[in-house]
């Protein structure tokens, strides 16, 4: 102990949107070129964003950092610059050893190879040698429980076997540092608990582990320091405890109504999450005795067989309470192209408190919209409820003198 | 459980670096040009490998002809220029057996062409792994030059069985038969990190890229033999480096006249498409996460 494994010094990040993003094309460049030839600015000029600024941290070896924020905080992009893949634009980091990382599920896996081969591609990218990541092999395959299926082509599995290989790969590949995006959002609850039980092993074997989440409740039982990420700015960074009362109580205002930006390019395109009221009016205010509604708008641009939807309010420690989905109680939608109005009504049982909204949109096959963040209420009731329970379903008693 | 340490420590990346036995990563803003770091490349060398494998077994995997279609290519275009080239138009081929003699031509440009093809597609059609994953970005252009040499080697198998058939023997210039090989694979490779980085940025280079090999496929000595261009063209002919490679490749293999002293043109525009497409690929790879 006592050394750092992870340094982060002064870091910035810059991004210029609208400039070449997702592929520009030469008449752009041309149009923009002569634009600055008649010293006439290109129509608009380019928006900057900084998605993080002046950030500093450091994490000993061996050690675990959580780290927490809403969308757009910055989280992947630390990770990101962690691992090398973009460079800053001010500041430094330094790792020590291998980095490892876990940022998306299935990154690195080639649909049209075989799961064997994928874990043999992804040993090669960490920059092992094929006897190295042989030696783990057995484990690997071991720990995902898709052995029957190593011989097929990654694009047959289902995304739940995707996601327990590219889980297993990652964690048990060597490196010594392991940076992990919100790989626990998904998947069925075993699984999770095989994961943060297996998070925990890598922790106690020395390596360091830098670990990103929504989910508190993870964040508190693997990592003993966590930053707050806060449009790109360090909010608190120390003790998990003191970290996550603070976000838990402050700057989370209820929103009513939240917009997402439009991604050119999506087969489903998310467009707003909004919260109404018993009255039908937007609140992120509401009444715990009284039922509410979660109305999201949509657009399928492109057909999407088996389209579902699936709405997951969690507790702000992270527990999940609710995971209510489209295909429950209904057949499979044709999704046919058009934009789309879905409302769920929600009958007055959660019990008075705050909770977070996470929206799924995708079919059997894939996921295409995981929005964990696409809303913020609170439930009020009388000030003598009793808070710590998880429903409130208000039965009533049979009760008689005997 | 290990105890996470205070934040905002005391402790500089200097000091602990130097107990240290594993060497710190930086990941810092480039200023100004960067060597290149071979050292690099060379512990990613099983990437490069895996890479280029991985592509070999996606062409072949589903393929109902397999490695059939290494010599196909040549082939067909082979029975277009006996046809048009040969019996239509009369084209001299240095008095050489014209089958043996644009063989050769159409195994070498197809190499060529698919490589440089390959090769410009290499990160776009790797974005999900640039977008994720830290690698050399290097190693995916290197990558895609190498698996059409299988394809090659396969073609000069059936190349030796034609020249054995026109009873073609080729000299002692054979011995230089790996240089031409080689100048060949850095041409793909150089143009190919050229055409890569801009296809980052700009998607119009893939549209592109046909039209800009269909001219290149003329102005090169594939189907006719450089000796067809006049004396005084013949400097600005050889800037093309194809006229410097495909003269190699036929004086080595088929024993055709040595190339002319103006054929070091050739060497010089390999170089300077090499070392310029190394230096531009290079000022943008940091980006293309970005930008892809």
């Amino acid at each position: 102990m006592g050394r750092n494994a992870i340094e982060v010094e002064h870091l910035s990040k810059r991004y210029v949107l609208g400039q070449h993003h997702g592929g520009g094309s030469l008449r752009e460049a041309a149009g923009n070129a002569a634009a600055r030839l008649t010293r006439r600015r290109p129509t608009g000029g380019p928006e900057e964003v900084w998605s993080l600024k002046d950030v500093s941290l450091q994490v000993p070896e061996g050690g675990a950092l959580g780290v927490i924020g809403r969308n757009g905080a910055g989280k992947s992009t630390l990770l990101k610059i962690l691992t090398r893949i973009t460079e800053p634009t001010s500041g430094v980091t330094r790792t020590r050893g291998r980095v490892g990382a876990l940022l998306e599920v299935g990154t690195g896996f080639h649909p049209e190879l075989t799961g064997s081969e994928n874990v043999y591609l992804n040993g090669a990218v960490l920059g092992m040698s094929r006897q190295e990541t042989a030696r783990r092999f057995d484990e690997i395959v071991d720990f995902s429980g898709v052995e029957r299926f190593m011989d097929t082509p990654v694009k047959r599995y289902s995304s739940g076997m995707y996601l327990r290989l590219a889980f297993a790969v990652a964690a048990h590949l060597e490196a010594d540092v392991m940076l992990v995006d919100e790989v626990l959002a998904v998947g069925d609850a075993e699984f999770q608990r095989k994961c943060l039980g297996k998070m925990a092993d890598v922790e106690r074997s020395g390596r360091t582990v830098l670990f990103v989440s929504h989910n508190l409740d993870a964040i508190a039982r693997l990592c003993p320091t966590t930053l707050w990420l806060d449009q790109g700015r360090v909010q608190a960074l120390g003790d998990t405890k003191e970290v996550l009362d603070a976000y838990i109580t402050a700057g989370l205002l209820p929103d009513s109504r939240r917009t997402f930006a439009d991604r050119p390019g999506e087969t489903v395109a998310l467009s707003s999450v909004a919260l109404l009221d018993a009255r039908g009016q937007p609140s992120g205010l509401l009444r715990r005795d009284e039922p509410f509604t979660i109305e999201v708008r949509f657009v399928v641009r492109e057909h999407v067989p088996g389209l579902d939807l699936s709405v997951v309010v969690q507790t702000l420690p992270g527990l999940r309470v609710l995971d209510e989905a489209w295909s429950d109680s209904a057949p499979p939608h044709r999704g046919e192209p058009g934009e789309y109005v879905a409302t769920l009504r929600v009958p007055p049982v959660l019990a008075v408190g705050e909770y977070t909204l996470g929206l799924w949109i995708g079919s059997a096959y894939e996921t295409l919209v995981w929005e964990a963040d696409a809303g913020f209420f609170r439930l009020d009731g009388s000030t003598m409820e009793r808070p710590d329970r998880l429903v409130h379903l208000s039965l009533s008693w049979a009760v008689q003198a005997c | 459980m290990s105890v996470g340490g205070r934040p905002r420590g005391t402790a500089t990346g200097v000091q602990v670096s130097q107990q240290s036995s594993v060497e710190w990563t930086e990941n810092r803003a480039t200023a100004g040009r960067r060597a290149l770091d071979l050292a690099e490349l060379w512990a990613y060398r099983e990437l490069v490998l895996f890479l280029a494998l991985r592509d070999l077994k996606v062409r072949y995997r589903q393929a109902v002809f397999g490695v059939a279609w290494a010599i196909f290519q040549p082939l067909a275009g082979l029975a277009v220029a006996i046809v048009v080239f040969h019996n239509l138009a009369d084209i001299p081929s240095d008095r050489l057996p014209y089958p043996v003699f644009a063989f050769l031509g159409f195994t070498v440009w197809s190499y060529f062409s698919s490589s440089l093809d390959g090769a410009t597609a290499s990160l776009v059609g790797n974005a999900s792994l640039v977008t994720k994953i830290y690698f050399p970005r290097m190693v995916a252009p290197i990558a895609a030059v190498l698996p059409r040499l299988v394809d090659t080697a396969i073609a000069f198998l059936l190349l030796g069985g034609l020249m054995a058939w026109y009873g073609v023997t080729p000299g002692p210039a054979l011995l230089l038969l790996p240089v031409w090989f080689a100048a060949l694979v850095l041409l793909a490779f150089g143009a190919g990190l050229v055409l890569a980085t801009l296809n980052v940025t700009y998607r119009d280079v893939a549209n592109a890229i046909g039209l800009l090999t269909q001219l290149w496929l003329f102005a090169s000595p594939v189907v006719y033999p450089s000796s067809l261009v006049p004396g005084r063209w013949r400097l600005l002919y050889a800037v093309n480096p194809m006229v410097g490679i495909l003269d190699g490749f036929r004086w080595s293999v088929l024993g055709a006249p040595r190339p002319p002293a103006v054929d070091a043109v050739s060497a010089l525009t390999l170089l300077v498409l090499l070392i310029g497409g190394v230096r531009y690929f290079q000022r943008c790879e940091r980006r293309f996460a970005d930008v892809i």
